[in-house]
Formats: C-alpha cells, structure tokens, sequence
C-alpha cells in the first residue's frame, strides 16, 4: 500500500478533528458505562459552553489562560526547550503583577496601574524561568527536570508568603487585601472574562512576528531544529536559551494578570489550577503556531466551562469525570496525535483510486 | 548463466517519489556482480528490497529460480542473503567473537555457543582468508578489520550471497585492495558478491558485470571488461561527463590563514590534533586527505572557530586565535573566513527550514535581510532566488522545505551561501559527499574559479580522486598529525595511501614529515 503524505488541509484541520472525535468517543463510552446518554450529555456539554453570552464569556476567560501558556510552551519548544514550569511562572507571574498592584493601586491612576501590572507579571515569570535557564545553559542541568522542580518551589514559597507576609491583617484566609479598582483589568461583558483576553491575542500576534519575522526568532528556531547548525552559524546558543526561557516565562506569567487583575482582585493561593501543565497539550494540539494555540485555547476553555455545567446538571458525572474527558482529549490530541494518520492516509489513497 | 537472485519487475514508491520503476535484474551465481549510480538512483533501495527492509509494490523475487516473498531481513537470512551495511552494526565494547554470535547465541547459556561459534569463526577465517583475532575487542579494531568483522558475522549466519553496501567509504586505498582481494576469495569458494558504489574504479577493478542505475531504473547492463569508466559514467548521468578537472596552474598570493602547532585536547585527555601547522595563500587550494576520523574534522572545526585550540595559535587576516583568545563563527565570518561543513545536514542547514531561511544562515544579521527588528523576508527570498540562479539549484523554489532538495542540490545551496560573500578564506568539508556526478564536475569548477579569484581554498576530502585533482598541495593527516605534504605534481595515490595509513615515508619523492 502506497502511503502519501495527506494534503496541507487534512494535515491542519482533519486530522485534529478526527483526533477529538476518537476522544470524544472514547468519552461516550465511558459516559455510557456509567449510566448517562452520550448525547444527552454532549448537548449539555456544548450548550454549557456556548449557550449563552455569559458561558460563551467564561468559555474564553478560561481559554485565554490556555492561549498565555500554550504560547509559553511553543515559544520555548521552538527553541528546542521543554518548559514544563508553566504552573510556577504563572504562579510567580501572579506574585509580581500582585505586589506591583499592592505598593502602587492607591497612587497611581488606571490607565498607568495596569500596563505596571502586566510589565510586572511578565518579568516575574520571566526571572522565575530565567533560573532554569541559567542551569540548564551554564551547568547543563536538564531543563525539564528543573522547571518541574520549580513548581514545586514556586507553589511552597506562595504558601509562605500568604499564609505569613502578604495576608490581609484580620483575616482568616490567606489571601491579600483587595486591590483597589484602579488595578481592574476592564471587564467585557459581565462576568469573568476582560481585556486580558485582548492581551492573549496581541501576545498571539508578536510571538508570530517574534518566530517568523524577527533575527532572534531565527535563531532561536536554529537552536531548536538544530542546534549544531546554530553553533555552525555563529549562535551564542547559553544566551539563546536564557532568551527563549524568559519570553517563555514572560508569557507565562501574564496568568497572574487575567486572573488576579482580571477576577479575583486580590492575591489568591492555587489560581493557576493547572494552565501551566495544559498549556503543553494546547501547544502540542495547536502545532506550536499562534493560530492552533488559540483554536485549541478555546476548545480547552469550552471543556472547562461545558464540563463545569455538565457535573452541575448531572449528579453521575462529578468533577473528577470531567477532569477524565480533558485528559482523554489531551491524551487523543497530545499523546496519540499521529495514531489517525494511517488511517486517513489509506482513506485519502482509496479515494484517488476510485 | 545460473542465476543466484532474479529480480523481476520490481516497482516502489515512497509518497511522491518513484524510488524504484519496474527494475529487472539477474545476479550471476559465484561472480562479482556490481551495481553502480548516482547517490539517489535507487540502488540502496533496491537492495533494501531484496533483504526485506521495504517491500515492493511491484514485482517478484527469485532465489535460485524459487519465487521468495520477503518481509523481513530474517526471511533475506533464511534463504542464505547476508548484507554488509555502509554503516557498520558492530557492539564497541564487545570482542569480535561476542559480536559474531549476536542475534545467534544458540541457546540460554552462552558457552556451548561461543565454543562452537569459535570453531565456526577459525574455520571461516582460514577459508576466506578473513583474518581477525576473535577475542579482540572491537572499539580497538581499524576500520577494515571491523568490516571483516561485518563480513564473518554474515559468512556465519550461513550467507551464500553478500551485498556489501558502500563498502569503501571510510577505507583507504589499501585497505580497499585489500577488501577486493577478500572479495576474489569469496567468489573463488563459491560466495556470491553484490557490489553497490558509486565509484567507477572500484566497479573496473573487482566486479565481473555492472548494472546501471538512473533515477529509479536499470539502464544499462554490461560486462566489466568490456565497458569503460568514461561509459559507465555517461550511463549514469545520461550525458558526456568530463572526469578530468582542467585547471590552469595556482598562482599563490600572500599568507591568509596560518596555523602554528595547533593542538587540541578533549576532556577525556585524548589528543584530537597535535603539532598540526599550515598555511593557506591566496589563490591555491590546499587538500587535506586523510582516512575520516584523523582529526580532519576537528581541524576544520579549529579552523572556523567552532572550537578554540587547547594549544598553539591561528592567525586568521591579521587576528590571531588561541587558547586565551577563542574566536567565535561569526567572528571568523565577518573575518572574511566562509565555511562549507563536512555534514551539511547536520551543520550546514536546517532540514525544516525554507530554502531560502537555509540561504541565510550565519548572515542572517547582516543588513541586507533584518532591518532594525524584522527580517527582510522578500530580501531574503529575492537572494536565495539569486543563488539558486548562480548556482544551478533545482528545483528553483525558495520557500520549499531545505530537506526536500536532493544531496547534491542542497550542497549547492550550502556553497552557494558561503562563497556568494566572497570570502577571503573558504574551508570547505568534504565537498562532493553524497553529490552526483553531474554536480560534483560543477561544485569543482566552482572551487577552482574562486581560487583563480583569489580567495584561498582548504578542502578536506576522504575521497583521494577528489583531493588529486583538486588540490595544488596536499597535506596527509593521521591520528591528528600531519604527516607528510605532497605537490599535485608529483602526488600519487600510493604514496598518500601509505601515509593515509599512518606509514611515514621520508624517502618517497614530495613527501616531507612534519
């Protein structure tokens, strides 16, 4: 059997879809045994996520999460670097965008107060990356294997810093005192979802430029394809990677802004919940390309926001079942991205046959 | 004739590309059979086929007139087919006799089988002529020994028909002869030999008939004594090739490039290079032979500034470079110093890239393609366009994927990018590897015009033809020394094998040890 490459059409749309039908299918199954119509809860699914303008809002305020770390993954992934830190950039992003607001949302007028807040949670993720970094370029320590690590780290110091520093006075929770509302990222709509999800998109726009466009992009996609053709060509590759690793951080980071700016408006313990770890399965669905990001960013958001709905309407599916049908769609996706492949293949070959 | 192996009407595809088309051929029983084409003309393939690594679309198998299927190597093995592969499939840190018996240990305990095998192995040994110590181990072996070695491990699973697959590529001349007189034994006792190169000297001097391949087709077939180099070439290309490189004699300028006792030491204390000094003028290339792995590829690293040197000094257009002071590629390269890498796959470009992102590697700051922060993407286009012009690249498409392009039009891009900055200095690595013949004839006129332009010229070749008719003067390296410098006049191909070899020979006319 002669096997061909698919057409570029089949290659970036089908065979994606196809991957998430076989989730989703594989979802039905499991639904099925116990003791729920597939269908039934597929249309809750959907309608929970796109039913109306406040779930489609909550929809893309979790997707534009997705798009902050699955753009940090590709950035870095370009350079040939696998940032598992996600979770503990957005983390320490969340720390320097709150500390910013907390020393200066009584002094300083909105329109200052939330380009500080971003810069902030940029450079915070950034230098919590840049450590990493360091290791890995300087003291070859795997990158992977440190950034892990880092999460754990990042989580143990905002635990401390809550529950003894940044806790307002009199209170029984750890989290801060209120921002002010000059330090509220604009809200569109009514509910969670605000400009951030503007931001995520001019982020979407300059990581294409960045990669594409630019000479450090270039480069950095050298070191990533091939790293000895990098040396070749005269790359300075520890400065490449310190460079990939603080964008990638950087990215990451701006978490902290949709969602302490964005909704919580104050610094809250755990608001990453896990982005930083999906941003691995948006980038790996979105082909490392901005566009794929946000497509998959927004199908991500609509699991969050149609599985939320779903546990809600139906007792049998809990909040762990719903954490099932992510991990199956990450796994069909991610995981098992290329097990369809022959399969269209020998399809596209019967067609031309006939 | 009986034939050992027919292949009839074998037909195979790889996507897009028709590797193989409707190829037929019968290989003589108890002869030399050779198979010769341009890298690319699907004789690896074709092979690959009749031990089972691929399958055919098309076609039948017949091992002595009994149609045979072939799924995997094993069937290829059953029916007494043994390949010896270009890159060998040998365990270092194992003893040849370990390696032998790998794969067919013959039973859970080890002993009773090595014991046999030993036997086995003497008795093959003495018959074949194959001679290599069975408790030697084989990181410590030479190249040649560790195709034998190759060879016995086939001989001993019961092969009755061999297909070597490139098997000079990393001897010396004398190790080749060496190989062919094997390879006559072989045939003398009965052993059927399949010989796959691209190299017209080896097809004239060991092969008793030679079929050629052209682009996935079995063009021609004759008998070795009566066809000639000049016609197995014009088979393989399908035009007049002119295999002698005309050149008018150098006209040596002042000193561009100067190596003075540089040495280079890796971590684990290994010396790399040692005492290796040189001099590159302006217009004269210098060739470097040597067998692959002498230090070759560590000089030219040294000499681009990919590693600094652990000793002495390189004085490049007025900089010089030391331990204290390394230099960088892209220092050399604004020094004026172009590099054309040994492995350009690996190096030279970046397989997913775009042409034309290929086209600017290592200038990609220059300003004539990034502005301020943005690359000038239809700059960029517009010269890689130019090149593929200049240098005859097809197909003639920037923004197509650089792994798409076949060896000899990627080399040409690769030469394209360095000598399109008219450097003053060009290295160039093994220039003509995996490349046509049609384009090595061009990629050796290209070098010599630049010498005759006045850029000084450094080739490093493991093919000995190509440094001869290449170089004005030729440094011999071995284990990271030179050992000897010969003039093209007087140079032959013995005198430089002897040396190749690690043989200093004072007395020989040219030859001065360093």
């Amino acid at each position: 059997m002669i096997r061909r490459p698919l057409p570029a059409w089949a290659e970036i749309v089908l065979l994606p879809l196809v991957n998430i039908a076989l989730a989703f299918v594989t979802v039905g199954i499991i639904v099925r045994i116990i003791g729920v119509d597939p269908l039934h809860a597929l249309v809750l699914l959907v309608v929970g996520a796109f039913g109306s303008a406040e779930s489609i809002g909550y929809t893309l305020y979790y997707a534009t999460n997705f798009i902050f770390t699955g753009l940090a993954v590709a950035v870095a992934f370009h350079g040939g670097l696998f940032n598992i830190g996600g979770e503990g950039q957005a983390y320490i992003g969340g720390l320097g965008c709150g500390l910013a607001v907390l020393a200066l949302d009584r002094y300083l007028p909105i329109w200052l107060m939330i380009p500080v807040g971003i810069a902030a949670a940029a450079l915070f993720g950034a230098a919590w990356a840049a450590v990493p970094a360091w290791l890995q370029a300087w003291r070859g320590s795997h990158i992977v294997i440190t950034t892990i690590m880092f999460n754990f780290v990042a989580a143990a110091l905002m635990v401390y810093l809550m529950v003894n520093v940044l806790i307002a006075p009199g209170s029984m929770t750890p989290q801060s005192r209120n921002f002010e509302p000059s330090a509220f990222m604009p809200a569109m709509g009514g509910n969670a979802l605000n400009l951030s999800l503007a931001l995520a998109l001019v982020c979407c726009v300059a990581v294409w430029v960045f990669l594409w466009h630019t000479p450090w992009g270039y480069a950095l996609r050298t070191m990533g394809h091939n790293p000895e053709a990098a040396v070749y060509a005269g790359t300075d590759l520890r400065r490449m990677i310190m460079l990939g690793m603080c964008l990638s951080g950087a990215l990451a980071g701006l978490v902290g802004v949709n969602e302490l700016m964005g909704v919580h408006h104050r610094i809250v313990l755990d608001f990453p919940a896990g982005y930083g770890f999906a941003g691995i399965a948006v980038s790996l669905m979105g082909r490392n390309h901005p566009l794929g990001i946000v497509l998959a960013a927004v199908l991500f958001g609509a699991l969050q926001q149609g599985g939320a709905e779903l546990s809600f309407d139906i007792p049998n599916i809990t909040r762990e079942m719903v954490v099932v049908i992510q991990g199956l769609v990450i796994l069909f996706s991610g995981a098992l991205v290329h097990l369809p492949r022959p399969w269209l293949q020998a399809l596209f070959a019967l067609r031309r046959s006939s | 004739m009986t034939a050992a192996i027919e292949l009839e009407r074998i037909d195979k595809s790889f996507g897009s590309v028709h590797a193989v088309r409707d190829v037929s051929l019968a290989i003589e029983k108890g002869a030399i059979t050779g198979i010769i084409g341009e890298n690319g003309a699907g004789k690896s393939t074709l092979m690959s086929i009749l031990y089972g690594l691929y399958h055919a679309d098309a076609g039948t198998i017949r091992v002595d007139g009994q149609p045979v299927r072939m799924e995997s190597p094993h069937d290829a093995i059953a029916h007494g087919i043994g390949m010896v592969h270009q890159h060998f499939m040998l365990i270092d840190s194992f003893t040849v006799l370990e390696n032998v018996v790998l794969g067919a240990e013959g039973g859970p305990l080890l002993a009773k089988g090595t014991a046999a095998a030993r036997s086995e192995l003497e008795r093959l040994s003495r018959d074949y002529g194959l001679t290599v110590d069975p408790d030697a181990v084989v990181a410590e072996l030479s190249v040649g020994e560790q195709q034998r070695v190759e060879i016995l491990k086939v001989l001993f699973r019961g092969a009755r028909i061999l297909i070597l697959d490139e098997p000079s590529a990393v001897l010396t001349p004398q190790e080749t002869d060496r190989l062919f007189r094997i390879l006559a034994t072989l045939k003398a006792r009965g052993v059927t030999v399949v010989l796959i190169t691209h190299k017209l000297r080896e097809i004239m001097a060991a092969t008793d008939r030679v079929y050629v391949m052209r682009q996935g087709r079995m063009v021609a077939v004759r008998a070795t004594p009566e066809t000639s180099p000049e016609e197995l070439a014009e088979l393989m290309v399908g035009r007049k090739v002119r295999l002698q490189l005309d050149k008018a004699p150098p006209h040596p300028g002042e000193v561009r490039l100067r190596a003075e006792h540089l040495g280079l030491i890796d971590r684990r204390g290994v010396r790399l290079l040692d005492d290796v000094s040189l001099e590159l003028r302006a217009g004269e290339i210098v060739g470097i032979a040597g067998v692959s792995g002498n230090g070759q590829t560590e000089l030219l690293q040294v000499l681009s500034g990919i590693r600094p040197p652990s000793r002495g000094t390189l004085t490049v257009c007025g900089r010089t470079i030391d331990a204290g002071h390394p230099g960088d590629p892209a220092e050399m390269r604004d020094l004026g110093v172009a590099h054309v890498p040994e492995d350009r796959q690996r190096q030279g470009m970046v397989a997913a890239f775009r042409a034309s992102e290929t086209a600017i590697l290592g200038y990609h700051e220059q300003p004539q393609f990034s502005r301020t922060f943005l690359l000038n993407l239809p700059a960029v286009g517009a010269y890689c366009a130019k090149l593929m012009e200049r240098f005859d690249v097809r197909p003639r498409v920037p923004g197509l994927r650089s792994s798409s392009f076949s060896g000899g039009n990627q080399q040409k891009l690769v030469l394209a990018r360095e000598m399109a900055q008219q450097p003053k200095v060009l290295l160039v690595g093994q220039p003509t590897r995996g490349v046509d013949i049609g384009a090595i004839e061009f990629i050796h006129r290209e070098l010599v015009k630049s010498r005759d332009a006045g850029c000084a010229v450094l080739v490093v070749s493991v093919e000995l033809d190509e440094i001869l008719s290449l170089a004005d003067r030729i440094l011999v390296m071995f284990a990271g020394k030179i050992v000897g410098e010969v003039t093209s006049g007087r140079a032959d191909e013995r005198t430089i094998g002897l040396m190749m070899a690690g043989a200093r020979a004072p007395a020989l006319g040219g030859a001065e040890g360093a």
